[in-house]
């Protein structure tokens, strides 16, 4: 598991952000434990897991509303831990946003450098620059509570990024927006973050959003790192069962090797090209269900080949989703591209059929 | 018919008061019974009604204007709501944020503390406090042990055994407001203000306390207007020297007998506190176009 401080990707950079084996406790429940992660500068970087997995307790950290029970926690080198927050520089984008409602726009995004008794001129300027930025202008002028979802998310992220800080941390930046305005936000948020060059740290339970915005991925769980890697790496190589099943769609077949190339299951032998697994151990075979083929009748060539029963197809627009009953009574994922004009797919539930995937789509885990 | 419903209410129970009074604070006193003339008498018809506009007046008016006993006696009554709110406000703000601040698990215990007082009656308090003022009192006891005094003072029948009284009487009224509105901001606000680089005694100023002014005003109005017309505390507590508008009036009524000057009191008091009440719309109009959400 990729825990350790060096091996995290950031290739040799001096890391901007550094947790060195930090924990935090609540009392009896433990949030984060003994945690070391590397951030460099510039990175988007994504911490990622279910709720309760400790990842806003980090983020949280970062900003200075909580202390580490243990731990230290590097910027730039320095220790921040017992630096308040008002004396940090970074800022941090609210869940709920937390625009001040007795102020306008303006006041809002003007707040942080008031704070540093910044000259009237050049605070014009530069809530000018942000309203510009962020495509609020016009908006200055105006009350929160006058503002749409979508443009007071906007706000939220002015009012952060004003002081120009060495981090920007968005806390489930764009929870609050529907499914429309949220993916058009991602690909802003993503324009923005190369545009300015800071390094933005996003906490998010949406794998789907951690994937699109983010350079690195950390998956979270209980406390714990479980994978710290590109989104690429996450989904193609997980390196855990874990983390497989977190991310995305999976089939998970146990089995044990007995001569490399070659898995025994339930199934039968199935052919994998991952060689390295040690001969006798008990494996885990994770199968993407875009990866798998479906025919109605045995493909020829194919080395992996089951049959089994469609059990369910789940419609969604451009895929459809079935789970196949094979033979061994296990379900199995597959996901078909729904590329005919006319729509559904020519399988119904019911239909016997041939699922089928080459050697190298299955990804050995052993944990 | 459901708009209706309010206009009705407020015809009933403030309107067809309202005009029952103004209308005998335009009759005449006399000894009789009713003790003013004239009275409405609708058997007479049109000409019978003519006859009774003909004879109201102004004259209680008049009299409210030239004697100064009057002006003295509304002056007196807004020094005391004044100073009593602004007491009110000094000692009810920390008490509210404090509960505001204070664990969620406390929070109904506290709130119940601030109200338990509502559960004796009112007058049998302001009697406790005749006891704990007077000469050989608990307050002068206690002081006199800790020898901070060594004589014991006059508290009773004094404007600072009103306002003690008034303090006392009132502070639920100025906490339970400002503790509404406390209570009701975000923690994240003052995270974000610490956040953007406000230190927390600033973030107050700055965040908490602009967010509590409807809670600053409506404790403030529901503790000055009550005050502003308090007869019982002022008459059992306060001295002799100076009466409170509330005292007047009663005198008017029960010992004078001359309900058209008491009515005309009542109505120059209404119109009196109409100030702060347009006040009190103005801004909660605001603050609803403010949506504080």
């Amino acid at each position: 598991m990729a825990t350790g401080g060096a091996d995290q990707g950031i290739g040799g950079r001096a890391p901007l952000i550094r947790f060195e084996a930090v924990s935090k406790r609540f009392g009896a429940v433990v949030a984060v434990e003994t945690l070391t992660l590397d951030i460099a500068q510039g990175e988007f970087f994504a911490l990622l897991g279910p709720s309760g997995c400790g990842k806003t307790t980090l983020l949280r950290m970062l900003a200075g509303f909580e202390t580490p029970s243990e731990g230290r926690i590097f910027l730039g080198g320095e220790d921040i831990v017992p630096v308040p927050p008002h004396r940090r520089p970074v800022n941090m984008m609210f869940q709920s946003y937390a625009l001040f409602p007795h102020l306008t726009v303006e006041g809002n995004i003007a707040f942080g450098l008031r704070q540093e008794n910044a000259g009237r001129e050049e605070i014009h300027a530069r809530v000018a620059e942000m309203l510009d930025l962020t495509r609020l202008q016009g908006f200055g002028g105006r009350k929160i509570h006058q503002l749409s979802g979508g443009q007071r998310q906007r706000v939220a992220l002015a009012r952060s990024l004003i002081k120009r800080p060495r981090v920007l941390l968005l806390d489930e930046p764009l929870a609050a927006l529907d499914k429309k305005l949220r993916a058009e936000t991602q690909f802003e948020l993503m324009e923005l973050q190369r545009k300015l060059g800071t390094t933005f740290v996003i906490v998010t339970h949406d794998q789907e959003e951690a994937m699109i915005v983010a350079d690195r991925i950390a998956v979270m769980n209980q406390g714990r790192l479980m994978q710290v890697a590109t989104p690429t790496e996450i989904y193609e190589q997980p390196n855990s069962r874990w983390v497989a099943d977190f991310i995305g769609e999976v089939t998970i077949i146990e089995g044990r090797t007995t001569v490399p190339g070659s898995v025994d299951s339930a199934l039968g032998p199935l052919a994998v090209a991952d060689r390295a697994a040690g001969a006798g151990k008990t494996l885990w075979l994770a199968l993407r269900p875009e990866k798998i083929s479906m025919s109605g009748h045995r493909p020829a060539g194919e080395k992996n080949a089951v049959a089994g029963t469609i059990f369910e197809i789940g419609y969604r627009g451009e895929t459809s989703a079935y789970k196949v009953r094979l033979d061994d009574g296990s379900l199995m994922k597959v996901s078909i591209a729904n590329v005919n004009a006319r729509g559904r797919a020519p399988y119904a539930e019911g239909d016997a059929v041939w699922l089928s995937w080459p050697p190298d789509a299955g990804i050995v885990l052993t944990g | 018919m459901v708009i209706l419903l309010p206009y009705l209410w407020l015809a009933i129970f403030f309107l067809a008061p309202f005009v029952i009074v103004l209308k005998i604070s335009l009759s005449q006193s006399v000894l009789a019974q009713p003790p003013y003339t004239p009275v409405l008498d609708l058997t007479a018809g049109w000409q019978g009604l003519k006859e009774f506009a003909a004879q109201l007046s102004l004259d209680s008016f008049r009299l409210l204007a030239s004697d100064s006993l009057y002006l003295l006696s509304y002056v007196k009554s807004l020094q005391v709501a004044s100073i009593s709110t602004a007491l009110l406000f000094a000692l009810g703000y920390p008490i509210a944020y404090g509960m505001a601040r204070a664990p969620r698990a406390w929070q109904p215990m506290l709130v119940m503390a601030v109200v338990l007082p509502f559960w004796t009656s009112f007058l049998i308090r302001i009697y406790a406090w005749i006891n704990i003022l007077q000469r050989d009192g608990l307050l002068n006891d206690v002081l006199m042990r800790l020898h901070i005094i060594d004589a014991p003072a006059a508290w009773l029948s004094s404007d600072t055994a009103i306002y003690i009284g008034m303090v006392y009487s009132y502070l639920p009224f100025m906490v339970l407001p400002l503790y509404a509105s406390l209570e009701k901001i975000d923690e994240s606000l003052l995270e974000a203000a610490s956040d953007l680089g406000c230190p927390s005694w600033k973030a107050f100023w700055l965040v908490t306390f602009p967010l509590s002014l409807p809670g600053v005003a409506a404790g403030a109005l529901l503790s000055f207007i009550p005050i502003v017309g308090e007869f019982v505390i002022p008459d059992l507590l306060g001295g002799s020297e100076s009466q409170m508008i509330g005292q007047t009036l009663w005198t008017e009524f029960f010992s004078n007998r001359d309900w058209p000057v008491a009515s005309a009191i009542a109505i120059a008091l209404l119109g009196l506190l109409l100030v702060p009440l347009l006040f009190y719309e103005r801004l909660q109009q605001r603050s609803l176009e403010g949506g504080r959400t």
